[in-house]
């Protein structure tokens, strides 16, 4: 117990000082998840609101994989994009295995389907309510998912900090892809992971505070965001 | 575009027949009431008309010369409004209706000013009241200034106030020119917003008739029950 109390008191140190070496992973981890949370909202979006829109053949499969996608497990991920990227993979040319752009793609690849499939239910829900009438005001498709979208927006940001958050505490596609390499590709996860093993307990703590902060800050934002819409827009 | 003509009009939804074999012309004179009791199909009868569904078999055709523009508009029973301001919704409608955008805000502000919700403008349009939010959906319809205004019972949900302003609103909108088209279950309304009745019975087109008529001397024993069983209340 005292050892844990130690441990925590050194962590707090650590945060208080800005320690450069926790910083540094700290940084890491938000430019990896964030650039991967662009990336996914950027194609996630469209595609929920085409297949909430759009009626075409195969689509309940889409949905259900769709669906089923949000549960990949994120070694899984790790491991095919190792395959794809590694030297004789497809894609070994690029050499980008081992930097933190090879953790950015596992990262899209894990909360895209997040993305796509939590927008679609909200977008096909709206799309009930408005559907006669965009209709009516001679909207075609395209000009109704683009209207969806935006009418949607605050549920749309909720969706997004989700992936975000997803993202930030994934551990096991990181470790893979990344290598958890000092000062390249160490982020908060695989920074706990090693540490603890090592028996480094404050790095690891300090760590593990400012994830659960930066997770918990996410969650009262995104509801912070949608109660306040709500009042101020219906 | 007047007159529509529907020939032999039926839809069915799973093998149940809403429409049965309608047969009628809506011309560009009189206001044109669709009375009948709840479940009569009065509403998919005017979805049918407005194009929002298709007939299962028979044919709705436009007779009249068309030019160009979409002419008909509708409004529903509940009004889907965006979220975005009053003025807005009504500029939306005017863009998807190919207005130039200086044209769609003097247009849209006219309407605003001529249902009396200029001092709503920039509110968002789902926060305001049920009353307001009808007035909106009618003003938006307005806006386009279309040959026909289909209306699907816009004052079930509304209190004798609200009632009375769209009901006013709509004897605006047709001295502008405009033939209305509204359905109804509420005799009184039939009374002062009607000059012919199309009186609808489970699917069925029962009778079309010239208002005083209908009220006086309806030519079906159906029409005629509806109309003494509504009496006490009317």
């Amino acid at each position: 117990m005292g050892e844990i109390t130690l441990a925590l008191e050194e962590a707090g140190r650590l945060i208080a000082a800005f320690d450069a070496k926790l910083m540094e992973i700290v940084f890491l981890s938000l430019r990896v998840s964030l650039t991967a949370v662009v990336i996914a909202s950027v194609l996630g979006l469209p595609l929920g609101a085409a297949i909430a829109v759009g009626r075409f053949p195969g689509r309940q499969a889409l949905i259900v994989i769709l669906n089923a996608l949000m549960g990949l497990p994120p070694v899984v991920v790790g491991l095919l994009v190792y395959l794809m990227l590694s030297r004789a993979g497809p894609l070994g040319q690029l050499g980008i295995l081992f930097t933190p752009a090879a953790m950015v793609v596992a990262q899209t690849i894990l909360i895209l389907p997040i993305v796509a499939a939590l927008s679609r239910q909200v977008i096909e829900d709206a799309w009930q309510e408005y559907r006669e009438q965009l209709k009516s005001l001679g909207a075609g498709p395209m000009s109704s998912a683009l209207t969806l979208l935006w009418d949607t927006r605050y549920s749309l940001v909720t969706i997004v900090l989700a992936g975000f958050g997803r993202a930030a505490a994934e551990v096991g596609a990181v470790m893979i892809v990344g290598g958890n390499i000092d000062g390249v590709t160490r982020v908060m996860t695989t920074a706990i992971a090693l540490e603890t093993s090592k028996g480094d307990l404050p790095l690891a703590l300090g760590l593990g505070v400012i994830l659960l902060s930066l997770v918990l800050a996410l969650n009262a934002a995104a509801y912070r965001i949608k109660e306040s819409a709500q009042r101020r827009y219906g | 575009m007047l007159p529509l003509v529907l020939d032999q009009v039926s839809f069915a939804v799973n093998g149940k027949t809403i429409i049965d074999r309608v047969s009628m012309e809506i011309t560009e004179g009189p206001r044109t009431v669709i009375l009948g009791p709840n479940g009569a199909g009065k509403s998919v009868l005017m979805r049918l008309c407005h194009g929002l569904f298709a007939p299962t078999s028979g044919t709705i055709s436009w007779r009249g010369a068309a030019n160009g523009r979409r002419r008909q508009a509708m409004v529903f029973q509940r009004p889907v409004l965006l979220r975005r301001s009053a003025l807005d919704n009504i500029v939306y409608g005017l863009k998807l209706a190919g207005f130039s955008p200086r044209e769609r805000e003097l247009r849209a502000r006219d309407v605003l000013e001529a249902v009396g919700l200029v001092n709503v403008a920039e509110r968002p349009a789902r926060v305001l009241s049920g009353g307001e939010q009808q007035k909106l959906a009618l003003a938006r319809a307005w806006a386009l200034g279309p040959e026909v205004l289909f209306l699907d019972e816009p004052t079930a949900n509304l209190d004798p106030g609200a009632t009375r302003d769209v009901e006013t609103i709509i004897g605006q909108i047709r001295a502008g020119g405009t033939k209305i088209v509204m359905a109804t279950h509420n005799l009184g309304q039939a009374k002062r917003l009607g000059d012919e009745i199309l009186y609808l019975n489970q699917g069925r087109l029962v009778e079309q008739t010239p208002v005083d008529r209908f009220f006086t001397k309806p030519a079906s024993a159906e029409a005629e029950a509806f109309i003494r069983g509504e009496l006490p209340w009317n």
